[in-house]
């Protein structure tokens, strides 16, 4: 097997970026479609802030939500895999950097995803 | 108003954002946000959910480009994305106790902030310079240009480390990419050529933005009513956006007139926040 470069890093991260958005904008439109479909003629309720309904607030709720064929469920599935996105480059990333056997920077990228990590631990707390 | 109504004009005036944006460089946030709060009169904190949201969507498909070019310095980008990410878990802990008002004036100063910088001309600097950080991290780089291959050298790591620590928290807090911010600490104190420090920027504004979308999203600020439009509108404004950018090049007068609107935005933000409108 040849040597894994910079070079190949940035085509397989163009990929993850790229598929990524893509995947997750459709999965968005989808239940966008579905939505309006359901409650596009409801009535806003943005003014005051109340959080998400409490059917989008777990993972259980989401996935139960999809297979309802709820459009808000579906949307948010799509956000879920979008905010993924970046993360999952940064994962490719890591792999990249243990196979250029660049443990200074395996390290680095390791320690940011810890942060986001703990970024996703903190939300729940309080 | 029905959600029918409510989420078309969202598309369109996201498609607008978007489409501007991307023109300027100065990414959608800064027109989804007024939008949201001053003209639909939506709680600024979901308004900052749906934003970081379709930031992460054109920082990512605009990083994918640049990637591949071989531009963008991704050992540079990972290293600063650890004070980045710290900055952005910090600013949307504080977005959470901190009231709209306060939300709507700082975003308000940082909108015109970067507004300005935006216009101002900024000079070329290759820097061979060694610094014993840059070195010792591998930061010292080079890029493809027409005129052949440029080698570039980083300086003060350190002072452009804590910058970026605020451009994170900025990010966080309002819900914007900072993209400003983070040239100032790349451009101004790095000394990293113009070229390298926007696709770099970029390229990390997908990362800082999501470490504080989880915050958001946990917390129960990323409504999928509001999102879907912002996210749709504006990944397909700024898909416009570069479809022009590679037909024209004097995009001079549209980055004057997207300054004024900025302005006039901003001095709304701060207006409304400061009366307590918002």
């Amino acid at each position: 097997m040849k040597k894994f470069k910079d070079a190949d890093m940035q085509v397989i991260i163009g990929w993850v970026l790229r598929l990524g958005v893509l995947i997750s904008i459709t999965i968005v439109f989808l239940g966008g479609i579905i939505y309006l479909w359901r409650h596009g003629h409801m009535l806003t309720h943005y003014a005051i802030f109340k959080g998400v309904p409490m059917f989008l607030q777990t993972p259980g709720g989401v996935i139960n939500g999809i297979f309802n064929f709820r459009g808000q469920a579906i949307i948010q599935a799509g956000i879920i895999l979008l905010i993924a996105t970046p993360v999952m480059r940064v994962i490719f990333s890591a792999i990249g950097f243990i196979m250029e056997k660049d443990y200074l920077y395996m390290g680095i990228t390791l320690l940011v995803l810890a942060i986001i990590f703990i970024s996703m631990l903190s939300g729940h707390a309080g | 108003m029905s959600i029918i109504t409510f989420t078309l004009i969202l598309l369109l005036g996201s498609y607008l954002a978007g489409l501007l944006g991307s023109l300027t460089g100065l990414g959608g946030g800064f027109i989804i946000i007024p939008l949201l709060t001053l003209v639909l009169h939506v709680d600024i904190h979901y308004a900052i959910g749906a934003s970081l949201i379709s930031v992460i969507a054109t920082s990512s498909g605009s990083a994918a480009a640049y990637v591949k070019e071989g531009i963008t310095n991704i050992r540079l980008g990972m290293f600063l994305e650890i004070a980045t990410t710290i900055g952005a878990l910090i600013g949307a802990t504080i977005a959470i106790y901190m009231s709209a008002n306060y939300i709507a004036i700082l975003f308000g100063c940082i909108l015109i902030f970067s507004a300005i910088s935006s216009v101002i001309k900024k000079s070329e600097h290759i820097t061979s310079e060694k610094s014993y950080l840059a070195e010792k991290l591998k930061l010292n780089s080079n890029y493809p240009t027409s005129a052949g291959v440029v080698e570039y050298s980083v300086v003060r790591v350190m002072g452009g480390f804590f910058m970026m620590i605020f451009a994170g928290l900025i990010s966080g807090l309002l819900g914007i990419g900072s993209g400003a911010l983070k040239v100032v600490a790349m451009d101004g104190i790095m000394r990293i050529p113009f070229k390298v420090s926007t696709t770099t920027s970029n390229f990390m504004i997908g990362v800082t933005a999501a470490a504080s979308a989880v915050v958001y999203l946990q917390r129960g600020y990323i409504d999928p009513g509001l999102s879907m439009p912002v996210v749709i509108g504006v990944v397909l404004g700024a898909l416009t956006g570069s479809k022009i950018l590679v037909g024209s090049k004097s995009s001079g007068w549209i980055r004057w007139m997207f300054v004024v609107v900025v302005t006039v935005l901003a001095v709304q933000m701060i207006y409304n926040g400061a009366t307590g409108k918002i």
